[in-house]
């Protein structure tokens, strides 16, 4: 299990950088970042084949942030396994920075698909799918999408079209925190039953504690075994998980931590690293 | 004078281009008979994708394809292509300049008995809006075939408005087409039409007519509305009279537009707008329509006549 206790590490350190770095830019999306950060801690340090040394290497899978508003979790991911300095992670959000408030593909070495605007990242994971299918290789193609987004209607068209094309080379996670900006998502706009749902458009669902480590591996290897449909796996998750003011607090959907609160919550995340280990 | 839609051409093009390069992938939104990428389907099958009739996927999944090397043609009317698909492809295929060619049939009112809901007359004006974004209009079906092969080989986001009917074929197959460079199809000293899509066959007989009375008019086919030839365009504008624009759509951000507002920066002359003067079409046949609408020889007659 030591490759768990390395990865909790990991998930750990994702969140400080997010946190500081929100913090720095005085603006950005704390609480979704914080609540994905199990799951893209997994699929960067433990799922995919890729190579930080080339991000364009051939045959590589592919991750696609539909949840755009949540960059600060995959620069921390990309900068943590050195796909560029951890300096950078500093320039959030200024001018002339790499790291755009939502991620830029021309600017960030190691993002696939520059995303921002909501519900198009799964079209974009199925024509990244479809490419490997057409070519014959054997890449997969992770996607991670919001609760609240999934009440863009193109997710259910792309969710269609997944199916149709059988596209079993996807894997795609629902981060279920149920907080969007307006409030809680059964408030604002309810997306349950999803098991039922995306069972009903043809998927292959699994449902996890999105927080659980273990449990994250353990679907993405269940998502892999599973042949002539697509996987998704609904990823019960707390919005600012980690950090207990920010936990479950829709405020910190799109706001900065003062220097205060970050200090406060790099020494949460500290303290809890070292009761793990 | 033959006859041919520009639509069959981009049928055509494409089993070409399927051929010639592997690379090349198509889309489309349950509409492959009417854009006819069903050619290009029975050719290559598996490397025709319809998404049904759900256009943002269309475009997104166009992108997703091109972030992988593929040359992706997205194909549905240009109402859906421009109008239901704008945000997708501003935001998933021009923001990241991705390599997808967005070739919509069924522009402007010509489409006919389909009626206002379907006859786009606004795309050029939204795609023309978005950075970096190159924007195609052919004017019969050579053009047509030579624009498709000419935007596989560009690589970043391209738009080639293709229409329904059945036009004239104008030129042949020596025709030389680039993108950016306006071509002067005839020299003309009074007065200069610029014209795009099936305007252009429009533009000739006009100047035809005209070189009958006496007045000596140069047409421009402005095949490439984005990035616009200012050069060829400044020249007409210092060589002749005045330049009436001639295209199947709205006044409002088309060519015509494009062209005053070069001009309005560097030489200011008069331009003389044929379009669509901030209306809805309506159900009708395509010519029926285009009379309607005063996209016609006639209207650009008149419209230098008065003018000279």
């Amino acid at each position: 299990m030591s490759n768990i206790k390395l990865l909790k590490e990991k998930a750990s350190n994702v969140r400080k950088d997010i946190v500081q770095m929100i913090c720095a830019a005085k603006s950005g999306h704390p609480g979704g970042s914080l609540s994905a950060a199990d799951i893209v801690t997994a699929l960067y340090f433990d799922e995919m084949n890729i190579d930080p040394a080339n991000p364009k290497m051939e045959g590589r899978d592919r991750f696609v942030l539909s949840k755009g508003h949540a960059a600060p979790v995959i620069y921390a991911a990309l900068a943590e396994r050195g796909y560029f300095s951890k300096d950078l992670l500093g320039t959030l959000r200024q001018y002339g920075s790499i790291l755009q408030g939502h991620p830029d593909m021309k600017k960030v070495p190691g993002v696939e698909i520059s995303t921002g605007s909501l519900g198009q990242g799964l079209s974009v994971a199925n024509g990244m799918a479809l490419s490997a299918k057409i070519s014959k290789e054997d890449f997969r193609t992770y996607v991670l999408m919001g609760d609240g987004e999934l009440q863009e209607g193109q997710i259910w068209e792309a969710a269609m079209t997944a199916a149709h094309y059988k596209l079993d080379n996807i894997c795609a996670f629902v981060d279920f925190n149920n907080l969007q900006i307006d409030g809680n998502v059964d408030k604002v706009m309810g997306v349950e039953p999803l098991d039922k749902k995306w069972e009903a458009f043809g998927w292959n669902v699994l449902k996890i504690d999105g927080h659980d480590m273990e449990a994250i591996l353990d679907a993405l290897a269940k998502a892999k075994e599973c042949k002539g449909k697509p996987t998704v796996i609904i990823a019960e998750t707390t919005k600012g998980k980690g950090v207990s003011f920010m936990e479950n607090v829709c405020g910190f959907h799109g706001v900065a931590p003062t220097e205060e609160e970050t200090a406060k919550a790099v020494a949460e995340l500290e303290h809890v690293e070292k009761i793990e280990a | 004078m033959a006859k041919k839609a520009t639509r069959t051409a981009y049928g055509e093009a494409l089993v070409e281009l399927g051929n010639l390069n592997k690379d090349v992938v198509v889309l489309d939104a349950d509409l492959t008979k009417s854009t006819k990428t069903a050619m290009f389907q029975a050719e290559f099958p598996e490397r025709h994708i319809n998404v049904g009739i759900a256009e943002g996927d269309l475009m997104a999944t166009a992108a997703g394809l091109a972030t992988c090397g593929k040359i992706p043609f997205a194909s549905t009317f240009a109402m859906f292509a421009a109008g239901r698909g704008f945000e997708q492809i501003r935001n998933t295929i021009a923001y990241p300049k991705l390599n997808v060619k967005i070739a919509p049939t069924h522009a402007g009112i010509s489409v006919g008995e389909d009626g206002g809901s379907h006859q786009s007359i606004e795309d050029i004006a939204l795609m023309r809006a978005i950075p970096g974004m190159v924007v195609l209009s052919p004017a019969d079906a050579t053009e047509t075939k030579k624009m498709v092969h000419a935007a596989a080989e560009y690589n970043g986001p391209v738009y080639i408005r293709m229409g329904r009917l059945d036009v004239p074929v104008l030129f042949d197959e020596d025709y030389d087409f680039e993108i950016g460079p306006a071509n002067t199809i005839k020299e003309g000293t009074d007065v200069t039409v610029a014209a795009t899509g099936i305007l252009v066959a429009e533009a000739l007989t006009a100047a035809e007519k005209l070189a009958e009375e006496g007045i000596s008019v140069r047409v421009i086919n402005v095949g490439t509305i984005k990035p616009l030839d200012g050069n060829t365009i400044l020249k007409a504008a210092q060589e002749t009279k005045f330049i009436v624009t001639a295209e199947e759509h709205s006044v409002i951000g088309g060519l015509g537009s494009a062209v005053s507002e070069f001009l309005g920066e560097t030489h200011p002359t008069l331009v003389k707008k044929i379009g669509i003067y901030d209306e809805f079409g309506q159900s009708g046949k395509g010519a029926e329509l285009l009379e309607k609408y005063e996209l016609t020889a006639e209207k650009i007659i008149s419209v230098i006549k008065e003018n000279l």
